[in-house]
């Protein structure tokens, strides 16, 4: 989600400055909005860093304790673990569903009867809320009644115990992010190709280019934009990652498939370490803060360069 | 060329079986009964029995589904409107703290919603408002606003100032101004907004999984997970329930296909 910073830019020329004169105004427009943003967003991330400080004794007192749930939480095993699974969805994300996501919008495109009955089933997966999802796929992959049993049966392979073995446990979860999220960069990727002008493929077609040569010099090009919008939500979404983890595993077997998410989750409400968990939902909080000043570096800098 | 044709309908094919097969197999599942679903879990559609939704319905989900369309009704029309509100200066005016001002709506799209968990619930728990619909609304507004004032300004920051100052000659106030000329011409990025928020209010988990705990309380996908947290075992009866949380969600879309579309992809791309 990259910010416009030329939103203001080009709209400062035509300001109608005076008539907002009056700053009462321009409160009362902006202050219901800001009331319950500073409320629900601002003051709870602010009060989550102090308490990251602190840790509540049995008797429900606070008591500073300086940077010593910083220091347990850096030489937690399981806080390591759950920064490597929140990178494996990462890169699932990247590397999976939006490769996955392009092949279907291609499809949609190439001339087959019947696409509007394809792009609606092939959509219907995004619709299914993530709870609901990890619900049915817990049954898919039940052992003796699910169909992954089954499907994997035909090659002799038997006895997999697919969420609650460590092994396979992560890459189930991760092949039901696939399978829920390709859709939807199926259909951003879709509506930038249908914007690609006819014209530049006609243009191919009389120098004789075949439809790799088309899809390599023309559409992957001009879809390089998209690809990029979708990445950047795809690290950000991943990285909030945590109704399908904590549905189909709520972060086990042993930790096999902890996330941030869970992890900061159960520590705060079943552990009640709250100044502990309070540490880590800080972290996720700095490493999306990081990762979005870096996007929107790189961002500026290119569009810096485009104008010159 | 034939052969190139041929591949293009075995992969489309393909990727129909991979993401509709689940979705067949959850309702054909669901229409079964308990002793059918062991006989042959994987036959498709061979028993019509109801028992399973009379069963689901019984347990009290449509509580949770009226709670559902409560609070997202509620939180999406609010958002619209003091998203709205708050956009039309921040789009017309170019002073430093407007940006400022911006920009602090805007970094709350990249935020994960764990960093605000822990205060929100304490803070939910001594107001007293805990375990309540109200309780979730609150968090939804907020975490609604960023898109839906990107979307918005993006959109009002194109509607000509000479419609305002024609209106401003005819002595209308800015309110007026606000509700009987920017409003109407904004109405292609509300449904956007709308439909981005619904969604995503709709199926919302963590909030109300901090913040609820009785189920007369929980919106349909807390409902839900409690639901398989009991009945885990009765198979059919736990797909009915799925079956039931989704179909809503898949009529609106089959209905509205193009809007849906739409108002996702504004709302990621121009997010």
């Amino acid at each position: 989600m990259p910010i416009p910073s030329d939103i203001y830019e080009e709209k400062k020329i035509s300001s109608s400055k005076g008539k907002w004169k009056n700053g009462l105004v321009i409160f009362l427009f902006i202050a219901p909005a800001l009331f319950i943003y500073l409320l629900y967003v601002v003051y709870p991330i602010i009060a989550t860093f102090e308490y990251s400080f602190h840790t509540w004794t049995t008797a429900g007192e606070k008591m500073f304790v300086g940077l010593e749930n910083y220091a347990n939480l850096f030489a937690d095993p399981v806080f390591w673990t759950s920064l490597k699974n929140n990178i494996w969805v990462v890169l699932t994300s990247v590397f999976i569903q939006i490769p996955l996501g392009l092949i279907m919008a291609l499809l949609l495109v190439s001339p087959i009867k019947g696409i509007r009955f394809f792009n609606s089933v092939y959509f219907l997966p995004f619709l299914v809320s993530t709870v609901a999802t990890g619900m049915l796929w817990v049954f898919m992959f039940d052992p003796l009644n699910g169909i992954m049993s089954q499907i994997v049966s035909i090659f002799g392979i038997e006895n997999i115990f697919w969420l609650s073995a460590p092994e396979t446990a992560m890459l189930s979860i991760l092949f039901v992010v696939v399978w829920q999220g390709a859709p939807f960069y199926m259909i951003l990727l879709r509506s930038a190709i249908v914007g690609i002008p006819e014209e530049l493929y006609e243009a191919a077609k009389i120098d004789g280019a075949s439809s790799w040569q088309n899809f390599k010099h023309i559409t992957l090009p001009l879809l390089m934009p998209t690809i990029v919008t979708s990445s950047i939500l795809a690290i950000v979404g991943s990285l909030k990652a945590f109704d399908l983890f904590f549905v189909m595993t709520e972060g086990g077997p042993n930790g096999a498939t902890e996330i941030m998410g869970t992890f900061m989750f159960k520590q705060v409400f079943m552990n009640y370490n709250t100044g502990y968990a309070s540490a880590i939902a800080f972290v996720m909080f700095f490493i999306a803060l990081t990762v979005t000043i870096v996007i929107q570096s790189i961002n500026s800098s290119k569009r810096r360069k485009e104008m010159l | 060329m034939v052969m190139k044709k041929v591949g293009l309908y075995i992969l489309a094919i393909v990727f129909l079986i991979y993401a509709a097969y689940p979705i067949v197999y959850l309702i054909s599942t669901s229409l079964k009964s308990q002793p059918a679903f062991f006989e042959s879990p994987f036959s498709l559609f061979t028993h019509f029995t109801l028992d399973n939704y009379v069963a689901v319905i019984q347990q009290g989900l449509l509580v949770n589904f009226l709670n559902s369309i409560i609070v997202s009704v509620i939180s999406v029309f609010v958002v619209m409107l003091i998203a709205s509100l708050a956009s039309y200066p921040l789009s017309r005016m170019k002073f430093k703290l407007n940006r400022a001002v911006f920009l602090l709506f805007i970094v709350g799209m990249m935020l994960p919603v764990h960093a605000t968990l822990i205060p929100i619930f304490r803070f939910s728990n001594s107001i007293g408002i805990y375990d309540s619909l109200v309780a979730i609304i609150g968090p939804y507004i907020a975490f609604a606003l960023p898109i839906s004032i990107f979307i918005l300004t993006q959109f009002m920051s194109e509607i000509p100032k000479s419609l305002e100052e024609s209106a401003m000659m005819d002595g209308a106030n800015k309110l007026k101004i606000f509700f009987h000329i920017i409003l109407p011409m904004t109405r292609p990025a509300l449904m956007t907004v709308f439909i981005y928020n619904f969604i995503h209010i709709w199926n919302e988990f963590i909030f109300a999984l901090v913040l609820i705990s009785n189920n007369e309380n929980m919106t349909l996908p807390l409902g839900l997970r409690n639901f398989f947290g009991e009945y885990s075992t009765n198979v059919p009866a736990v797909m009915a329930a799925i079956s039931l949380a989704s179909i809503p969600m898949l009529l609106a879309y089959i209905f509205t296909q193009e809007k849906v579309t739409k108002g996702l992809t504004d709302g990621a791309v121009k997010g």
